[in-house]
């Protein structure tokens, strides 16, 4: 890593550190309380098989799960400077295979027959659900990194 | 909001060093990962019991050993060891969980989903069915904390650790915060334990 200096070459420049005491939009909170939500409501619906449950409170617990999910990409995306190439190396990775996770679990769904509004309710969770982890996960590495870092 | 700690290095990497090499995701591991998630698809679509069972039982066995090992035995060592120590441990251990235990989880839940189904336990007739919302609650908790704070902890740390300089006091706050969501979801698997014993037996 070392690089032998010239003469008259400016010293080398420090490594990449994040911006020492700066405080970040509660991101992490806001994704985790929408992960909870949807897993809450999932709960819901499971714990009333086999009868359908009343869809009522668990479209209310994904429309607040998804607005907080909104509210955190759209503050992470305000974040000037972040570490934009370590977030998308991370919630890449994540999103990858989540996406498995949720493609896993809906496919459950499906073999078991789930149908109609149950089924859109459920692939919406699980859209929300795949999407919140790789924005906490790029969020909660990215904050610590040095904009410009790899 | 969390301020970010500028205090020095506390006795890891001395400048000038390299940075330390830590791979995030052990790239070979991931066939592995594929054959599992595969098998388990497998036993989903034929609904075999014994298949299910067998995923079910592996599964949830591997995961809750392992929480229980790390959070009661592994993290109380980690966290007496001094900063350089967990260091050295945790960029050999962190990324093998990184891949593990998602594979663990995600073949747990599948499986004792479709078994629970194949079964008529998940049916609110079941005569146990208050202890299946239970488990699904536990599991809800252990996923939030999981998700929610220890994979993102354990990510940061390895992170951090491949700078040139990387911020000790930042990767202690992280790593206690591990050691304490470890023992957590270890604590939360005691409960699944006696949850899941209840229903084997009654």
């Amino acid at each position: 890593m070392s690089a032998r200096l010239r003469p008259g070459a400016p010293p080398p420049a420090p490594p990449a550190r994040a911006v020492p005491g700066r405080s970040f939009p509660p991101v992490a909170e806001l994704a985790v309380t929408s992960m909870a939500l949807i897993i809450v409501s999932g709960i819901w619906l499971a714990a009333h098989l086999p009868r359908p449950a009343p869809l009522g409170p668990s479209a209310g617990l994904l429309a607040a799960a998804a607005a907080l999910l909104l509210l955190a990409a759209a503050l992470t995306s305000r974040l000037r400077p972040f570490a934009w190439n370590v977030f998308f190396t991370v919630a890449g990775w994540a999103l990858a295979a989540y996406v498995v996770i949720a493609g896993m679990l809906e496919l459950i769904f499906v073999l078991d027959g789930t149908r109609g509004a149950m089924l859109v309710l459920l692939t919406c969770s699980l859209t929300v659900f795949a999407l919140d982890i790789p924005l906490l996960l790029g969020f909660s590495v990215a904050r610590y990194q040095a904009a410009g870092a790899q | 909001m969390t301020e970010i700690s500028t205090a020095p290095t506390g006795g890891m990497a001395p400048a000038g060093q390299a940075p330390l090499k830590v791979q995030i995701v052990p790239v070979r591991g991931l066939p592995l990962v594929a054959a599992a998630l595969a098998g388990l698809i497998a036993a989903v679509v034929s609904n075999r019991l014994w298949a299910l069972d067998f995923f079910h039982v592996v599964g949830g066995g591997l995961w809750t050993g392992i929480d229980l090992f790390v959070g009661f035995i592994v993290g109380p060592v980690l966290g007496r060891l001094p900063v350089p120590a967990r260091v050295a441990f945790s960029v050999r251990f962190m990324p093998k969980m990184v891949l593990l235990m998602p594979t663990l989880v995600i073949t747990t839940l599948v499986a004792g989903w479709q078994l629970a189904r194949h079964e008529g336990t998940i049916l609110i007739s079941y005569s146990h069915h208050g202890w299946i919302v239970a488990s699904m609650i536990v599991v809800g908790v252990m996923a939030v904390v999981a998700i929610g704070i220890l994979e993102p902890a354990n990510l940061a740390v390895l992170f951090e650790l491949r700078k040139q300089a990387p911020d000790g006091a930042l990767v202690g706050r992280l790593m206690r915060r591990f050691i304490y969501t470890a023992g957590i979801t270890g604590a939360m698997q005691v409960a699944t334990l006696v949850i899941m014993t209840r229903l084997a037996t009654t």
